[in-house]
Formats: C-alpha cells, sequence, structure tokens
C-alpha cells in the first residue's frame, strides 16, 4: 500500500473549481427558483398589472390548492371525479400498452408490417389526432368508453414506433451470432430483440403516458361527464380561475404518477441499461 | 499452391491428420450490385491445424468465413465439415467476432450456456453448466461466472466469448478479427491465450484478421488474399516451432515472414 500523495514545495498542485453556478446544490437552486417566480408572480397581481380573473395572486390558488386538497382528502364530489379520471388514463393506456405494443412487433419484426402496415399509421399519425374526438363520442356515447378511445387513440402511436425502433435496435454483430447459434426466429426475437429494446419500448410507454392524460382530459372537456376535465371547464366557465390552477396541479399528480410508475419498472426490468440508473428521469 | 518464403525449410504441419473442412471452387457473387466477392476459393483444413487468412478490407475473407460458417449461402462450389456439407448454421461451428456481444442482462455463465441454451432448452443448459465453469477457470475468469457483462473488461469480455464459443465442443473454431478491439498489451496476451487452448483442445481454428504479426504468431499457414475478385493468392506455410511466444517477434525470422506476406498484400492494398 503506498501513502496518497502529499504535496511538497516546488509542487505545482491546482485545483479545478465549477463557476459558482454550478456548484448549488439541486434542493436550493429549485427552491430559489421557485421563490422568485412566485414572488414576480405576487408582484405582477399586486400592483394590478393583470386582471384577478386572468391571473389570480399566489394567495388565491394557495387557498384554492387547499380547499380542493381537503375535498379531495374527505371524499367529497372531487375525489370522485378524480378517481373518473384516474380509471380514464390507465385504461386508455393500458389499450394504448397492448395494442402499441402488438402492432410495434408487427411492424418491427414482419416485412408485411414495415410495408404496408406502417405507412397507414403514419397517415394517421400526422392527423390532428384530437379531431376524432366527436367520432369516439358518435360512436361510444357521453360516458367514460369515449374519453378513454381517445386517450388510448392518442397514445398508441408513440409506443407503435418506440416497440419499431426497439427491435430494430440488436446489432448486426448480436444478430449473427444469434444465427450461428441456430436460434429459430421467435427465439431471436423473445430472447435478443425485445430484450434490447425495451430502454426504447420504456421511453415509448412513458411519452404514452404524457398523451393518454392529454386524451383523456380532451376528451372530458369535449365530451362532458364527472371528471376532472369536466371540473376544469365548468370552473373555467365560472371565471373560478384560481379553482382552475388548483385543479390542474392536482391533475399533473397522476400524471407523475403513471410516469414514475413506468419510471420504477424500467429500472427493475432494464437494470443493465447504466444510463438509466436512478437519476437520470428520461 | 504452395509457395514459401526464402531460406524456407518448412517441416508440413501434421501432413496426414485427418481434414475437418474441405473447401472446393468456392465462388460467391452478390447478384444486387454483380459483385464478385469470391472467386474459385480451394483449401483444405486439417484437424489441429490453425490457418489464417489475411488480406486488406474488402478481399472477402469475412464472405468466406461467413459462408464456412454457414451463415451465407455461397453462389457456386462444395463447402463440407466432418463429411457434411454445410447448408446453414451447425452446433459443431464455434464462431468469435469482433465484438464479444455478451447479452447484458445475462450473467457471464448464462451467457456462456446460451448457445446450448438456444438448441437444447433450460435443461441441457443446465447440463453444461458445470463445464461451463470449467471454461471460465480454462480462460482465469472463475471468480466472474455470476457477474454481468457491464463489469467486464473488454479482454474479460472476449475471454467469456471464447467460453461461449467453446462450450458445445464444436470441430472447428471460426474467428472474425476476435482480438482487433483490444488495446496492443490485451491483445497479445489474449493471442498467447488463444494458442494455450488451441493446443491443449488440438482445435482446428480458422482465424481472419488484417495483423500480419498477428497471423504470424499463430499460424501454421497462412492465405493471402487479394481483392477484386476476391481470391487466394498464396498458402504460406509458417516454420516458427511450437510454442511460439512473444518473443519471436523479434526474430530474423519473423520479420523475414512478416515483410514476405506484406510484399505478397502489395503496398497499395494496405494504402
Amino acid at each position: 500500500m503506498t501513502d496518497a500523495p502529499v504535496p511538497s514545495a516546488g509542487d505545482t498542485v491546482w485545483v479545478e473549481r465549477d463557476a459558482f453556478i454550478d456548484r448549488i446544490p439541486r434542493w436550493l437552486a429549485m427552491a430559489v427558483l421557485f421563490i422568485v417566480v412566485v414572488a414576480i408572480w405576487d408582484l405582477v397581481t399586486r400592483m394590478g398589472w393583470v386582471s384577478p380573473i386572468v391571473l389570480p395572486s399566489p394567495k388565491e390558488t394557495w387557498d384554492d390548492l387547499v380547499f380542493v386538497g381537503h375535498n379531495l382528502l374527505t371524499g367529497d364530489y372531487m375525489l370522485a371525479a378524480f378517481w373518473t379520471t384516474t380509471l380514464t388514463v390507465l385504461y386508455g393506456f393500458l389499450i394504448a400498452a397492448a395494442i402499441g405494443f402488438s402492432l410495434g412487433v408487427l411492424v418491427g419484426e414482419t416485412k408485411f408490417g414495415e410495408r404496408a402496415v406502417m405507412p397507414y399509421l403514419v397517415a394517421i399519425d400526422t392527423m390532428p389526432k384530437i379531431a376524432f374526438a366527436p367520432l369516439f363520442i358518435a360512436w361510444l356515447g357521453f360516458d367514460i368508453s369515449s374519453k378513454v378511445a381517445l386517450a388510448a387513440f392518442i397514445a398508441t402511436f408513440a409506443i407503435v414506433v418506440a416497440t419499431a425502433a426497439g427491435l430494430y435496435a440488436a446489432s448486426e454483430n448480436e444478430r449473427m451470432l444469434f444465427k450461428s447459434m441456430g436460434a429459430s426466429r421467435m427465439q431471436t426475437l423473445l430472447r435478443l430483440k425485445l430484450p434490447t429494446g425495451l430502454p426504447y419500448i420504456f421511453t415509448g410507454l412513458k411519452i404514452a403516458s404524457v398523451g393518454v392524460m392529454a386524451g383523456a382530459i380532451t376528451g372530458e372537456f369535449l365530451g362532458g361527464g364527472k371528471g376532472f376535465g369536466a371540473l376544469i371547464r365548468q370552473s373555467a366557465s365560472q371565471m373560478n380561475t384560481p379553482r382552475v390552477f388548483a385543479l390542474i396541479l392536482y391533475l399533473s399528480l397522476l400524471g407523475l404518477a403513471l410516469y414514475f410508475t413506468i419510471a420504477w419498472i424500467q429500472r427493475r426490468f432494464v437494470f443493465w441499461n447504466k444510463s438509466d440508473r436512478p437519476g437520470g428521469v428520461g | 499452391m504452395t509457395a514459401e518464403p526464402r531460406n524456407l525449410h518448412a517441416k508440413p504441419t501434421a501432413p496426414d491428420a485427418r481434414p475437418v473442412y474441405e473447401i472446393e471452387r468456392l465462388a460467391k457473387t452478390y447478384a444486387r450490385n454483380s459483385l464478385t466477392a469470391l472467386t474459385d476459393v480451394n483449401l483444405t483444413l486439417r484437424k489441429g491445424e490453425f490457418v489464417s487468412v489475411i488480406g486488406s478490407s474488402g478481399c472477402g475473407k469475412s464472405t468466406l468465413l461467413k459462408i464456412m460458417a454457414g451463415l451465407l449461402p455461397p453462389t457456386r462450389g462444395r463447402v463440407v465439415l466432418e463429411g457434411q456439407p454445410v447448408l446453414g448454421p451447425r452446433p459443431d461451428i464455434g464462431m468469435m467476432f469482433q465484438q464479444a456481444t455478451l447479452l447484458p442482462w445475462k450473467t457471464t455463465i448464462e451467457n456462456i450456456v446460451l448457445p446450448v441454451e438456444i438448441r437444447g432448452g433450460r435443461a441441457a443448459a443446465k447440463a453444461v453448466t458445470g463445464r461451463a465453469h470449467e471454461l471460465l477457470q480454462l480462460v482465469g475468469l472463475g471468480e466472474f461466472a455470476n457477474v454481468y457483462p457491464g463489469e467486464l473488461s473488454g479482454g474479460m469480455a472476449q475471454r467469456a466469448a471464447i467460453c461461449r464459443m467453446l462450450i458445445a465442443d464444436p470441430a472447428v473454431l471460426l474467428l472474425d478479427e476476435p482480438f482487433s478491439a483490444l488495446d496492443e498489451l490485451t491483445r497479445d496476451f489474449m493471442n498467447m491465450e488463444l494458442q494455450r487452448i488451441c493446443t491443449e483442445r488440438q482445435a482446428t481454428a480458422f482465424l481472419v484478421t488484417h495483423s500480419i504479426a498477428e497471423a504470424v504468431i499463430l499460424s501454421d499457414r497462412i492465405l493471402v488474399m487479394q481483392p477484386r475478385p476476391g481470391r487466394i493468392v498464396e498458402d504460406v506455410k509458417i516454420d516458427l516451432p511450437r510454442q511460439r511466444t512473444l518473443e519471436m517477434i523479434n526474430t530474423p525470422r519473423f520479420g523475414e515472414i512478416v515483410a514476405y506476406i506484406r510484399n505478397l498484400l502489395g503496398r497499395e492494398a494496405f494504402a
């Protein structure tokens, strides 16, 4: 064992320093940014530069956050609405995952899928998908199923593309290895291409989790029903802007929960992918 | 058509050994761009022989190896291994690539038994686990059986790939520039390891490389290829004694052989 080097006279030892802004710890940086934004927000409303209907003060918003939070915790009507939206999002996500994954395998694994199915998928994907909402309402009615359908429809394509890209991700060497071992097509798919593609597929699921939220809320805006989207529209039509802010914030918790659940499952399944260790959110 | 460097007192290597690989009149043309990758390749590999093929990029050496491995069909000619025509990938062919290509979600030992698992299922893989541990000992990776490949160095990963190649006890080893991605010190060491393993198992090996020194230090014979169209222009016997050591690189004889082969390849080939 050798001792750690101790600088002696004449050594040109020097320390490499990060700039001050790079040395602020994360919690402090976030807190500072939060305080600055709220302070500007407070100043803008206090000075009367914008109408309270357009932008309520931080105090009003906070009061409404507490009110809505209390309503949710005591199991009042808002909790029922929140639960309706949660179910819509979950069903939509599961349907999108099942259909997206199946189509992705068809497109990524077969020439037929790549040549015949993919062009149609791209064509549909370039359409403004929200415009399909009235159709889903006409087909499925005003209850939860039309919202689920719209949410799934919006989220599916990201999963298709991610799954297909994932199946292409295995390297030429790995394919040659499996070929030289006499692996069947199914073996190559299940033991090489799918595991290699898992990081891509999980990225697709994360993008879909964002899309499914947007789809569910849009569906509730346009098709009514008993979800959070209907509450938001109602509050907005009553010019109750603080309530809209509060509802959106609680809604974002649902999106975050879905996103981080997927990230957590990914870390369990894709443990070998070093770039996706805790810390990296992407 | 065996030519020899001057002053050569060649003792033919194992002249009576049984032929393992027999290749006759082999040719490969890619219809897409009517490119002739290989033309009229004839070669015989005998039991226990180490043969290298050397040539510039695009001389068809990788195509030759892929055809021998049953990964690519030839356009003309015959490829016979152990008396059976090669009509696709076979369990008695062991292969190694430039990259170790270990699956990152499997441990070292699981990677090594993978060829057996693919062909024979989980029970068969389990049955060879003991053998896999012996192979790991052989290459000095005994303690790394249950480690994931992400924690292995490049040299260690290639040693694991050697074990994977040997697990099914193949009749022939096909080596596609296996150590070219490693640094030079590791590469020298791995070449000596490869020699030791081949000698111990009396393995028949076929190495594709573009390093003349590597080919000379390992081989009994070197096939020199030239491109457009890809063909074998000479079959050079290497008369350096066995066992080879890294010190031999500094002998005059080694230098002569390297110079002879470099001359055959032509200057423009490596420009």
